[in-house]
């Protein structure tokens, strides 16, 4: 998949590890994100992509070799990757110790837990206490768009 | 061996029996299609219609055999057996692993989307009712929209690879077109979710959810009928029928993405197309109208709480789905196929507006209504 000369092999093959990554959302039990993952990547950005490959009908790209900086960054990014790695791995206590919470209200016979299906208590937070965030997002989702409009439109100076 | 263990695969056996039935049922709904197709497009345009195929013995009992072969009804198998007995060429200019993948593609999604649709109801020793249907997720109408929106790839796979000028265009044209139609479409639904999911409803994203909904009231085809019109067409659209059928459409482009493919493969692309028209009326006839429900306006129930009604909501469903299917093929035969910037007109500067007009306006009736109660 990475050194593949073929585009639309690439896209085709980014598009089965989307669905393997909906796969193990599944096994997660999270098959809200798993549909979500499948409907938004599989189904519409890489159709998308798929779109633009075959419109400009890419050939296989022909092979270059990689300049002297490019060679020194990737050189230095795996070693930085392995630092990592080793950093994490030697000193666990590094990771904060889960604690569990006391919970504020459990749910009793006086006190029932609402009955809620479970796109609706991801809705519920989504709306009260993730709504910054969220709305965030689609600040900026939209800078983006505009941002693209500007750059693919380039807007000339017309004089009347 | 165990009792568990043989519950367990007894378990498994018994899913896979009824996924077998309900794929068998819809392949049989599918190819009755075709021939309703056949036989639709013939009465419109003042023909019969094919009448001659004939099974050796069935068609020789006296008053019945002759009936049937008028009607047609052993055409599909005469269709099917030449299809599956025809020599299967791959041309030479092909991309071979692609073009053999691709009808595998479309057919996938096609029978897939059929898991979460629900065709009937039941009622255990206790009287407590349960929907028919081989996976009743919560998430049902999501799964459906991304399942079916995997289609896509079958055709812009099988136009890529025939390495040809005419299947290209076909599959450039359908990418573009079912990007374009499943935004309306979704955002089409949502006013059907907000107005099914009212204060304490748990119906979610359920299509059994959305039929209990209409169940204690109005069918959603008469409460939103703008969400109901932009959803047909948008359905239109994506499974590729007259007046939106673009990726093939003969007269511009021979016969689009498949014009590279013959015998079986060929098929599956042509069973494919008609799965989608099956599923999709289907879905329409669960969110708009009511699914079994028996009567639009009322919570009148006339099954009994037997095997029985069972069988009376499969059937009343079906008949629903079956008028739709009249529909889909009669609007097929009636009106022209649009240009394909017409097409593109439409998806982007009416349908979407329209379909976001139309959520704004139930948002704001739903508030006032909620807010007043």
């Amino acid at each position: 998949m990475v050194v593949g000369r073929n585009p639309v092999n690439g896209a085709m093959f980014m598009i089965l590890s989307l669905v393997g990554v909906a796969g193990l959302f599944v096994l997660l039990n999270a098959f809200f994100l798993a549909v979500l993952q499948i409907l938004v990547y599989a189904g519409a950005v890489m159709v998308l992509f798929l779109f633009i490959v075959m419109l400009l009908d890419v050939d296989v790209v022909s092979k270059r070799s990689p300049g002297n900086l490019t060679i020194a960054a990737g050189t230095v990014s795996v070693f930085l990757l392995g630092l990592g790695f080793v950093a994490l791995l030697d000193r666990p206590q590094m990771l904060p110790e889960p604690t569990l919470l006391a919970p504020e209200r459990l749910p009793s016979l006086e006190t029932p837990m609402a009955f809620v299906t479970g796109i609706q208590a991801y809705g519920y937070s989504l709306f009260t206490k993730y709504m910054l965030p969220f709305q965030m997002t689609g600040l900026l989702l939209l800078v983006a768009m505009i941002g693209i409009i500007v750059l693919s439109k380039r807007f000339e100076n017309k004089s009347v | 061996m165990e009792p568990a263990t043989l519950q367990l695969l007894t378990d498994i056996l018994l899913t896979f029996v009824y996924a077998g039935a309900v794929i068998a049922v819809l392949m049989g709904i599918t190819m009755y299609t075709v021939l309703a197709e056949r036989k639709v497009c013939g009465w419109l345009q003042g023909r019969i219609g094919p009448n001659r195929t004939a099974l050796p013995i069935i068609a020789s009992i006296p008053i019945i055999g002759p009936f049937m072969r008028g009607l047609g009804l052993f055409q599909p198998l005469a269709d099917g057996g030449k299809f599956l007995f025809k020599e299967e060429p791959i041309p030479a200019h092909v991309n071979k692993v692609y073009y053999q993948l691709a009808p595998v593609i479309a057919m996938v999604p096609a029978l897939l989307t059929v898991t979460v649709v629900p065709f009937g109801v039941w009622w255990d020793s206790v009287g407590v009712k349960h929907p028919l249907v081989l996976a009743n997720i919560e998430i049902g109408i999501l799964f459906l929209l991304a399942i079916s929106s995997l289609g896509v790839y079958g055709i812009v796979m099988a136009g890529w690879a025939a390495n040809s000028k005419f299947p290209f265009m076909g599959g450039i044209r359908s990418s573009a077109q079912m990007i374009s139609y499943e935004l309306a479409m979704v955002v089409s639904l949502l006013p059907v979710l907000m107005w099914s999911n009212g204060p304490g409803s748990t119906a979610g994203l359920s299509f059994y959810g959305i039929v209990t909904a209409q169940e204690n009231g109005w069918w959603l085809i008469f409460a939103q009928p703008l969400s109901a019109l932009i959803f047909l067409v948008a359905l239109f659209a994506e499974t590729n029928r007259l007046p939106f059928d673009m990726p093939e459409s003969e007269t511009e482009l021979v016969g689009g993405f498949q014009t590279e493919y013959g015998a079986f493969k060929f098929g599956m692309f042509f069973v494919a197309e008609y799965a989608h028209i099956v599923v999709g009326s289907a879905v329409f006839s669960l969110l708009f109208l009511g699914g079994w429900d028996f009567l639009p306006f009322s919570s009148f129930n006339p099954y009994p709480e037997n095997w029985f009604g069972s069988l009376l909501s499969i059937g009343w469903f079906l008949v629903k789905v079956c008028s739709l299917i009249f529909f889909f093929i009669w609007i097929r035969w009636t009106l022209p196929r649009f240009r394909y910037d017409q097409v593109m007109n439409i998806g982007w500067k009416i349908l979407l507006p329209l379909a976001i007009g139309n959520l704004i306006f139930y948002t704001l009736i739903l508030a006032i209504y909620d807010a007043n109660r």
